[in-house]
């Protein structure tokens, strides 16, 4: 579990680094995620430890957004004077977006599989 | 005995100690409803622990600030879990490659209508500039997210809290309204569940299947992705 952890914090400072170090806007944890994904197909298949390790975080991901979540009440008089459209964008916005991105890309999947049996 | 039970808890409330483990032990115990009651969404455990904590520290009049010192612990491991989402989606690399043009529309379409119908929902309601702007990243991870809000000029804290939010709302509504739209497909349920709402997403999509999980793992990697490039590109040609 050490190794693997060591691992992902190798990769997520060398994601730091390289946002830093270029002035990129994209976080050095997701620069992390893309590097650690080339290191695995070069490596063809990943090492028992970090599966395990990998897997075990991953379950309990939600637990490490509730700090954030917490900073609400940093903000309550604002939601409060603006309660109506912030509700409103949120909530609307949010099924609109999983609705519409989810059509899409199910209309695209069939028929990009329909074409493919065609060829 | 009334006096040093008062040391104590001054000594305790100042160390990051107790920050962290009340955290924990919230957390824990909504979980355990939220397994009890076999995963249902209305049940999430991250709304329910965030409104038990905010209701403890109002009541003990701790500062937001002191319990952030603790439960920095929690927030750090999000940077590693972050790079540990590409584990999973290895495996589902040679579906990914064959699913390239439906990612790639879903994420265009749904970046653009996630953007769009916040703030223009946000508009026709009339919420201020500030609140408008800080709403437009509402589905882009929280640190990207941030980082864009001050950028394009809101208050990156409230976008923070608005991205939460959105979490919450993708992840209770995410299952009744794809079964709505009758979509069965664990990599359309799960990318759309990162689209609309980031990492939070990615948590809820897990508990449903590995495959669900990691294409909300890439969809809040590519949304990160795009938006980062996209969000500054469209604030250049604004202000010209």
């Amino acid at each position: 579990m050490l190794g693997a952890l060591t691992v992902l914090l190798v990769f997520q400072l060398a994601g730091e680094a390289i946002s830093h170090g270029f002035g990129l806007p994209v976080p050095g944890p997701v620069i992390g995620f893309a590097l650690l994904l080339v290191a695995l197909i070069l490596r063809r298949g990943v090492p028992e430890e970090l599966r395990t390790t990998a897997t075990g975080m991953l379950q309990h991901f939600s637990l490490m957004f509730v700090p954030a979540g917490v900073g609400v009440m940093v903000h309550l008089s604002r939601l409060k004077d603006e309660w109506l459209p912030i509700t409103v964008a949120l909530v609307l916005g949010t099924l609109l977006t999983i609705a519409c991105t989810a059509l899409v890309m199910n209309w695209l999947m069939h028929r990009f599989s329909r074409e493919k049996e065609e060829a | 005995m009334t006096p040093k039970l008062t040391d104590i808890w001054v000594y305790l409330s100042t160390t990051p100690l107790l920050g962290l483990t009340v955290a924990l032990l919230v957390y824990q115990g909504a979980f355990w409803i939220y397994k009890r009651a076999n995963f249902n969404p209305l049940l999430n455990p991250v709304p329910i622990s965030v409104a038990v904590l905010v209701v403890l520290l109002t009541v003990t009049h701790t500062p937001y600030q002191t319990y952030f010192d603790g439960a920095q612990f929690v927030h750090f491991l999000l940077g590693p879990a972050t790079v540990a989402l590409a584990v999973p989606l290895y495996p589902l690399l040679g579906k990914l490659r064959r699913a390239v043009i439906p990612v790639i529309g879903a994420l265009l379409v749904g970046g653009v209508v996630a953007v769009g119908s916040a703030v223009g929902i946000a508009w026709l309601l009339g919420a201020s500039d500030t609140t408008m702007l800080s709403i437009a990243p509402k589905s882009v991870t929280a640190p990207i997210a941030m980082g864009i809000s001050e950028k394009i000029g809101g208050l990156p804290s409230l976008t923070a809290v608005l991205v939460m939010v959105t979490g919450v709302v993708g992840v209770i509504s995410a299952k009744y309204v794809l079964n709505f739209l009758k979509i069965t497909d664990h990599a359309v349920r799960g990318f759309s569940i990162g689209v609309a709402a980031h990492g939070m997403g990615i948590a809820r999509a897990f508990q449903v299947s590995e495959e669900a999980g990691a294409f909300a793992g890439v969809a809040m990697a590519l949304t990160a992705l795009a938006s980062s490039i996209l969000f500054p590109l469209l604030l250049w040609m604004f202000t010209r």
